[in-house]
């Protein structure tokens, strides 16, 4: 008998894509306030490649947070959105389509939560509310010239003088520090134990004397990073976030969060329409443009694929979230393959570019530089964005450790 | 939002496991690959039974739904076992050639048969010359009253020399390469003039050259109308690519899995290869490749079940061929590397697994051809 063992009652095509009523609505909504209110001017300069200046990101912060979405990540009590995991990607995908910067990072994302999860009431009161409001930029203290991807192996100590710690070391890869005041850093409490268990979790103001900072200039011209400088610097016991020497803990607990989103598929699809409008202008030196080259073409076509690819490890990830399945090293695959596919992107727009991108000229992306821009679309980015963008495969836990992490959690090597 | 499978794709999924599990070890395809027909008759009598083959086609052809997911859910484990039993051949593409180009009396012969397991069928479309594109039919048809003549030779016809009916795509009217003037013809596989050649491809399944010289066919054999055919033959193979690209994604997984196991094991220097960070860095790898694989082919089954347009699903399914071919590269040839001298054996199954995925990597357009594809759409 046909089917006799394949029963069939209210059959439903599962495995869909498609977003509820609800979150069709929700997108809309997003999408709106984004045309509306994320200021034109930041978006052309966004469009141009020209970097925002710390005081058009903080106002741009602000408009978010006005709006009550500075927080997504934040549970709602804590001034969050009280978003489903769906929506936040919704959110996050709006914010990348259009070149909208997500809040900087590390006040937002990164110190946040430890203090939600391990600080103490007077601590959270004291440091939540200006970071919601951007009324504090912060910055992290974990990288040292010994200790990156072995970043347990820290030696930036901090010693116990009554009711104060005093930190002597240094930390290094610390993003715009030079505009932070406050720094997050991991710091070692205990010589005496295994090196994971000896380190504490430490908030510190950067106007505290005795701390410097160096600019490290990175490839692009633009000194992105610094090296800070720790010497004998005060900081008051009610500082330290949860207990002595279990601050490796509430960093790792940390990197739970955050298992989504983190894959660059939005800017990636911003960068893929770019990348092929620029191909439409640029010309192939023998009479045509380089969108009908065979070669550019073919490679355009594979990486829009892998973008598809890599855009549904995500959506399943978010459904597995979705039904309450625990995060899982699969953010290791999505960060792998978000990244190299960004510089793939990197490496089409060099093609592209030509000889334009030879010339450095790091300060034409800085605002306010008066000098013209070489050949169609801003090629001379091209060459600065692929040197700035080896380093994503190297932050963040490099793909190697990412690697060693699929080798270890997934496959049990 | 929703990627969980449905409590009959489980129960589908759950059916084929068992059915491996208990009837199709290593051992047991090696003797069904060795044998005459390449494939066994019980199986496929079981298949019928256990209503498998009614999965591809649509209710209104009385099938189980003709969903791609579900498909897609079936295919993964038959790639895992390797099973050679021409599922894709006749159930699938066959099937799918008659249900999309057939009149209402000719589906209505055929399809009930083809889901009972009843009859076996093989398409014939690529010849020599042709490549990868579907409207290159040199093959001619002839029609002279009621009578066509169909002349030519048709390669790598998966399944050819056990169908009792070949589905014979052949031009009526047109240039070699034009997409008007090709129909399909069912011939009776004993038809005067018809000679095939059989053997077993590289992947253990059955194929074969056929050639057909001054092949007399009544003129209501050819399926729907003259000339037609080619959008039908098209979206049949899409489906069918769909499905092999399945089916290699199961396989990867095998391939990743037991590449593993083996490192956790194998012994040199003292420790286990697998300790090595050079090969565990390259099995990550490999599986990074398995799972954006299995993406991009839920991608492709999720549209082609969805509201998108012809054009986004005919280049979801190139998506979708042109990235596992990629994987298939990387995971086949790896698991060999990994594995040393015995993967290079014919008699461990892991040799098997890259055969029967490189088979898979060329069936139905390769991974640059479906690039391009995608391209120009």
């Amino acid at each position: 008998m046909i089917g006799a063992v394949l029963a069939r009652n209210n059959r439903r095509f599962t495995l869909n894509a498609d977003f509820t009523a609800e979150e069709l609505q929700f997108e809309i909504e997003v999408r709106e306030f984004l045309q509306n209110d994320f200021p034109a001017e930041y978006r052309e300069k966004v469009d141009a490649g020209i970097r925002l200046s710390k005081d058009e990101l903080v106002h741009w912060q602000k408009i978010l947070y006005k709006k009550g979405w500075a927080a997504p990540n934040w549970p709602a009590e804590d001034g969050g959105t009280g978003w489903t995991a769906t929506q936040k990607h919704i959110f996050a995908t709006e914010m990348g389509l259009i070149g909208a910067p997500e809040p900087v990072p590390f006040g937002m994302k990164m110190v946040a939560p430890v203090i939600m999860a391990y600080g103490s009431d007077e601590q959270k009161q004291r440091f939540l509310p200006d970071i919601l409001e951007s009324n504090v930029w912060w910055c992290q203290g974990y990288s040292e010239p010994n200790s990156g991807s072995d970043l347990a192996s820290l030696k930036t100590s901090a010693v116990r003088d009554g009711d104060e710690y005093v930190v002597n070391g240094s930390k290094t890869w610390n993003t715009y520090g030079q505009y932070a005041d406050w720094i997050f850093c991991l710091v070692r409490t205990d010589t005496s134990v295994k090196k994971q268990e000896g380190i504490s979790f430490l908030l510190i103001n950067m106007k505290t004397s005795g701390i410097t900072l160096k600019p490290i200039v990175l490839l692009d011209g633009h000194a992105e990073v610094n090296e800070v400088f720790f010497d004998d610097v005060r900081v008051p016991v009610n500082n330290l976030i949860g207990e002595e020497n279990k601050g490796w803990t509430y960093a790792k607990v940390l990197l739970t969060h955050e298992r989504t989103n983190i894959s660059g598929v939005p800017r990636g699809k911003r960068r893929l329409a770019a990348l092929k409008r620029l191909a439409g202008n640029t010309d192939d030196g023998f009479g045509g443009t380089m969108l009908a080259d065979a070669a550019f073409k073919m490679k355009l076509a594979e990486v829009e694929i892998e973008l598809q690819a890599l855009e549904y490890s995500e959506l399943r990830t978010l459904a597995a979230l979705s039904v309450g399945k625990a995060p899982g090293p699969e953010s290791s695959i999505l960060k792998i393959v978000g990244t190299e596919l960004a510089q793939e992107m990197d490496e089409m727009f060099v093609d592209l570019a030509g000889y334009n991108c030879l010339p450095f000229v790091p300060e034409q992306f800085e605002d306010g530089f008066q000098g013209e821009a070489i050949g169609p679309g801003n090629t001379a980015a091209a060459a600065l964005t692929y040197f700035n963008n080896r380093k994503l495969t190297i932050f963040g836990g490099s793909n190697e450790i990412q690697r060693n992490i699929i080798s270890k959690a997934v496959l049990g090597l | 939002m929703d990627f969980s499978n449905t409590e009959e794709q489980q129960m589908l999924q759950e059916s084929v496991q068992k059915f491996v599990h208990k009837s199709y070890d290593f051992d047991t395809r090696n003797q069904i690959i060795a044998s005459e027909k390449g494939f066994s008759q019980e199986n496929w009598d079981l298949f019928g039974e256990l209503g498998w083959l009614t999965v591809p086609f649509n209710e209104e052809d009385g099938g189980f739904g003709g969903s791609a997911v579900d498909l897609v859910v079936m295919m993964e484990e038959f790639g895992k076992a390797m099973l050679v039993e021409p599922f894709i051949a006749t159930a699938v593409l066959a099937g799918s050639v008659i249900s999309k180009q057939g009149s209402a009396q000719q589906k209505a012969e055929l399809l009930p048969k083809i889901m009972e397991g009843k009859m076996q069928l093989a398409c014939a479309y690529a010849e020599q010359g042709s490549r990868f594109n579907l409207a290159h039919i040199k093959t001619s048809a002839t029609v002279t009253g009621d009578t066509v003549v169909l002349n030519g030779s048709k390669t790598a016809v998966l399944n050819g020399s056990n169908a009792e009916i070949l589905l014979v795509v052949a031009r009526e009217s047109g240039a070699t390469t034009d997409s008007e003037g090709i129909s399909v013809f069912m011939v009776d596989a004993a038809s005067a003039g018809i000679s095939i050649q059989a053997f077993a491809n590289v992947d253990g399944k059955k194929s074969a050259e056929i050639s057909l010289i001054d092949v007399s066919v009544p003129v209501s054999q050819r399926l729907g109308s003259s000339g037609t055919a080619l959008q039908a033959l098209q979206d049949s193979v899409d489906r069918a690519t769909l499905a092999v690209s399945a089916e290699a994604v199961g396989a990867m997984e095998s391939l990743l899995h037991k590449t593993v196991e083996y490192s956790k094991t194998r012994k040199q220097f003292g420790t286990a290869i697998g300790t090595f960070q050079a090969l565990q860095h390259r099995m990550a790898d490999m599986f990074i490749e398995c799972q954006l694989a299995r993406s991009i082919v839920i991608m492709a089954a999720m549209k082609l079940d969805g509201g998108e347009d012809a054009i986004e699903k005919t280049k979801s399914i190139s998506a979708a061929k042109s990235r596992i071919g990629k994987a298939i590269q990387k995971v086949g040839q790896e698991a060999i590397q990994i594995h040393g001298g015995i993967g290079m054996t014919e008699e461990l199954d892991v040799g098997h697994l890259f055969k029967s995925v490189t088979a898979a990597e060329i069936m139905f357009g390769n991974t640059d051809f479906h690039s391009q594809r995608f391209a120009s759409l």
